[in-house]
């Protein structure tokens, strides 16, 4: 057999390729800031200290930093997730007892990567491998909820004090559910075709990859995903700006205010139906921030969004019987309204 | 006459994956009958826990990315 042709290949050693992006991205992340003061005052000619300008000036500086934050953050994230797949991880975590295994799995769920559509094939792997049950299921809720690019761009946009907030709560809502439905031995509500499945079949797997494979993985990944949030991006942070050069108007106070109590469970139960990544819950994040609704009641909207979405329950059912998926959703909704009111009290 | 088998419930990713792998057997110059696993017992069997997988030949060459069709181009001339 010839050889064949890598016509994806960049013709230029790696190493070029990545200094040069390095380089770019940090000239990038200096120049904006002052770019958009200067395109928004000098070249537009709008007025300093109007609030049209102030709102554009804004704008123009928010969009392009959230971008670069994104475009770095998610590929240099996605390289060190590569390194611990869950083929990898499954092992870690078979032969540890209930307490060690739920908080190794609620830590391992945030730096494997995840996507719904394995969550099927996911669970019966570990299960068979004699995971138990519900350091499983800490892992299926600690994995979307509690993921880097979550909170670095919490970080980027609200601060330190808001992404280490969400992390703790998002982990201690895994371990919390991990350890309840372990204790409840609910293992007789999983679908019995589960357990037949012959333990072990295959070999662990330990797939190789090159440092080119692993730079080109995480980079159509990240081209995809900004691909996909950039329309939203772009309206929460024109949300944003308009409440940054305008009035702050007090919109969601009325239903998510402090003074409604009901708030934190009314918006958990609209999240529901809702699916989205974390990453993409930031833009609305942001414009219910602004809008002057408690960081508990976001939060718990964040949380929700990503740990109990319509679709993945859909999925979840294929393995899960009615009763421990309403045993799951229970705990994991209860978990989040909790932490969303004590947020809410604290902060 | 290879066998290539992707490893998938059917998601967006599962379906690039498949339109890689037919355009790799093209290029590769190789007579291949692509097949789509959806069973999750069989994704599992395999050792496979993050879809998309890629199996050549019953060899699990990938897991959980999309490979691009230069690449499985080398592995079917590889293998």
């Amino acid at each position: 057999m010839t050889a064949i042709a890598r016509p994806q290949r960049p013709a230029l050693p790696l190493p070029a390729v990545v200094a040069a992006s390095v380089a770019a991205w940090l000239a990038a992340w200096l120049v904006e800031a002052p770019a958009a003061g200067w395109l928004a005052f000098d070249v537009l000619r709008l007025e300093r200290g109007s609030h049209f300008g102030e709102a554009t000036a804004f704008f123009l500086e928010d969009l392009p930093k959230v971008l670069l934050l994104l475009v770095g953050v998610v590929t240099v994230v996605t390289v060190i997730r590569g390194f611990f797949p869950p083929e990898r991880v499954r092992p870690m975590l078979a032969g540890r007892g209930l307490l060690p295994g739920t908080f190794a799995a609620a830590g391992l769920g945030t730096v494997t990567p995840f996507c719904s559509c394995s969550a099927v094939p996911l669970f019966i792997g570990f299960v068979e491998a004699g995971v138990p049950l519900g350091v499983t299921l800490a892992f299926l809720i600690s994995s979307p909820m509690v993921n880097e690019v979550a909170l670095v761009l919490l970080w980027g946009l609200f601060g330190p004090g808001i992404a280490l907030a969400y992390m703790a709560a998002g982990l201690t809502i895994a371990i919390l559910g991990g350890l309840v439905i372990g204790r409840l031995r609910l293992e007789r509500y999983v679908e019995s075709y589960v357990w037949e499945i012959k333990p072990l079949a295959a070999p662990a797997l330990d797939i190789r990859l090159t440092w080119a494979e692993r730079l080109e993985t995480a980079w159509a990944y990240t081209r995809d995903l900004v691909r996909k949030l950039l329309p939203y991006l772009v309206a929460g942070i024109a949300i944003g700006a308009a409440i940054h050069g305008y009035a702050p108007t007090d919109l969601v106070a009325g239903v998510g205010g402090r003074s409604n109590l009901l708030a934190v469970p009314l918006v958990v139960v609209l999240a529901v139906p809702m699916y989205s990544n974390a990453a993409g819950t930031i833009p609305i994040v942001q414009a219910l921030l602004g809008k002057g609704m408690p960081l508990g009641t976001t939060l718990a909207f964040m949380m929700a969004v990503t740990a109990i979405s319509l679709p993945e329950l859909v999925i979840l059912r294929r393995v899960l019987r009615p009763q421990l998926l309403a045993v799951f959703v229970g705990i994991v909704a209860t978990g989040i309204v909790a932490i969303g009111y004590l947020f809410n009290i604290v902060a | 006459m290879r066998t290539i088998e992707v490893l998938g419930s059917g998601c967006p990713n599962c379906r690039r994956l498949e339109a890689n792998a037919r355009e790799a057997a093209a290029m590769a110059g190789v007579e291949a009958d692509v097949k789509h696993v959806t069973d999750s017992r069989e994704i599992v069997a395999r050792g496979v826990l993050s879809t998309p997988g890629l199996v050549i030949d019953g060899r699990v060459v990938s897991t959980g990315r999309v490979p691009s069709a230069g690449d499985i181009a080398v592995w079917l001339s590889e293998g």
